[in-house]
């Protein structure tokens, strides 16, 4: 059971009252009608997968209902940062892209 | 050379006092150079090297596994075999495993212990019902068998199971496939592991594939990097195969790529040994578990997968309550039950929840991943398919619709929720 920490209500609750909705920081394309169907299809559907740190979007689903980021280890389970939606990861956190 | 297991072997072994067994399959180490190399030697690898020796008669193949053989997903899920699939494409594919299987154990000369002791997908609400006739109907369709039945006709199938009315989620009926049942998971790696050795495939284990170079000037796989006995060896090989399940993404982003899938752990547990008393297989999608019993009396139970992704092999507690919620629910006379062991596999989820089989972007690079949380009863089919795939350089007819281009071409096939439970 993993433990979070929702950065809204400020306080660390169980796995249970959390939703993940995958993977955080996919930029919606601006102009998505310029788009062709390879580049389309790599936003919809392509994911980084990592073994080891992933950043993910987490939705507080039976607290406050806020979405927020988290990266966690996908090997170990660890969470090794919450932030709210909008900042930037942690300097440390930022993936080769 | 191994040999042929027989009646009159047994005899002779007998009177050996049995010493005289060999091991099925021999473990070598790799040689530098090969024809084929595939990556990963569960049920799905070793099945493509034995179709690869025996359809097309490539014996320069070797399978690199970084584990042992048995050890992975193979040996991990809960056997469960059907064909029951709603969209033409994933029937189809499934349904020829499913031949595949019937025959197996004498292709093998193992017993892989396939029991066709049938396959219910029980529904719960009036859409459930519907969606188990249209699918039903398609199955039928494609020549797939399949009957919906009433509660009183699966109350006859499954006198131990709850299907009172007044239940928080009654059992309003279910699909019905007689010929699905289930399978010794551990004997269809090593039934294949042996077949492939005895027609002249490499078997190499505890070899992690680290690496897979390509070509400076054509793009194309030069071999694989592993990882072997504390040292680093570069395996030649004109074409590369990669089966590699929950751990593709790692395996394709070492060439370069990036695949649409995302790994979850899926979780089993089986309980104490019973006497016998469940002959068929549950399952239930709205409720979440299914289950059966072994040979050896212990119920085998499966759950949904973790809500995020993972590459620990163990599975959250959540779904372990959630699934103990459901096969209470289903089973009251389970409730007390004890569980022995609990385990979790790593499964590769594509979008569509169909898997992709087939030629990469990178010449000479092949993959055959995304079975997601139903790969097992795929493992025959699965290894026919995609020998033929990679030793023709063009996807065998019934691979061709899971091409890893159908998600740029939007032609997804999508089966998840489709086939009953996405088992």
């Amino acid at each position: 059971m993993l433990r979070i920490y929702c950065p809204y209500c400020e306080s660390v609750r169980d796995e249970d009252e959390f939703h993940c909705v995958g993977e955080a920081h996919i930029k919606r394309p601006e102009r998505p009608d310029d788009l062709n169907d390879q580049e389309w299809g790599e936003y919809l559907h392509f994911r980084t997968n990592p073994r080891g740190e992933h950043r993910e979007i987490w939705h507080h689903a039976v607290g406050c209902r806020q979405h927020f980021n988290v990266v966690r280890d996908t090997e170990t389970y660890e969470i090794r940062h919450v932030y709210r939606i909008g900042e930037e990861p942690p300097h440390e956190a930022v993936l080769d892209e | 050379m191994t040999q042929h297991y027989s009646f009159l072997q047994l005899i002779r072994q007998a009177f050996k006092h049995h010493e005289g067994w060999k091991p099925a399959w021999n473990s070598v180490e790799p040689r530098d150079e090969y024809d084929i190399v595939v990556v990963g030697g569960g049920g799905h690898g070793l099945a493509t090297a034995y179709y690869l020796a025996k359809n097309h008669g490539l014996t320069n193949v070797a399978v690199l596994e970084k584990g042992w053989i048995g050890g992975g997903n193979t040996g991990r899920n809960t056997t469960i075999v059907r064909s029951n699939y709603l969209r033409d494409e994933a029937a189809h594919l499934y349904e020829f495993a499913l031949e595949l299987w019937e025959g197996l154990s004498a292709d093998l000369n193992f017993n892989v212990m396939f029991s066709q002791r049938g396959v219910l997908n029980l529904g719960h609400s009036l859409q459930d019902m519907r969606d188990i006739e249209r699918r039903v109907n398609a199955n039928r369709l494609n020549g797939i068998d399949g009957e919906v039945l009433s509660p009183a006709e699966i109350q006859k199938i499954v006198p131990i199971l709850d299907c009172s009315p007044n239940n928080r989620y009654p059992v309003l009926g279910a699909s019905w496939q007689p010929r699905g049942g289930i399978a010794r998971h551990d004997a269809v790696a090593w039934g294949y592991a042996r077949a492939a050795d005895r027609l002249g495939v490499d078997i190499v284990e505890h070899a992690a594939v680290v690496d897979i170079p390509l070509n400076r000037n054509t793009g194309a796989v030069d071999g694989v990097v592993i990882e072997h006995a504390g040292e680093r060896k570069f395996i030649r090989a004109r074409k590369v195969a990669c089966v590699t399940a929950g751990n593709s993404g790692v395996v394709a982003a070492l060439a370069g790529l990036k695949l649409p899938i995302e790994s979850r752990p899926l979780q089993a547990f089986v309980s104490e040994p019973l006497k016998p008393c469940l002959d068929t297989v549950v399952m239930s999608n709205a409720v979440h578990g299914y289950l059966s019993q072994s040979d050896k009396g212990d119920l085998v139970i499966g759950a949904g997968t973790d809500g995020y992704n993972g590459y620990g092999q163990r599975g959250s507690f959540e779904i372990i309550e959630e699934t103990a919620r459901a096969i209470c629910e289903l089973f009251p006379v389970f409730s007390r039950v004890r569980m022995n062991r609990q385990w979790g596999g790593i499964v590769d989820i594509c979008p569509d929840a169909c898997p992709i089989i087939g030629r990469m972007s990178v010449p000479g690079l092949y993959f055959n991943c995304g079975w997601g949380t139903g790969g097992f009863k795929a493992t025959p089919g699965s290894g026919f398919v995609f020998a033929h795939t990679v030793a023709e350089d063009h996807p065998h007819p019934l691979a061709a619709p899971f091409s890893v281009e159908r998600f740029h071409t939007g032609a997804v096939i999508d089966e998840h929720g489709a086939a009953g439970v996405a088992h």
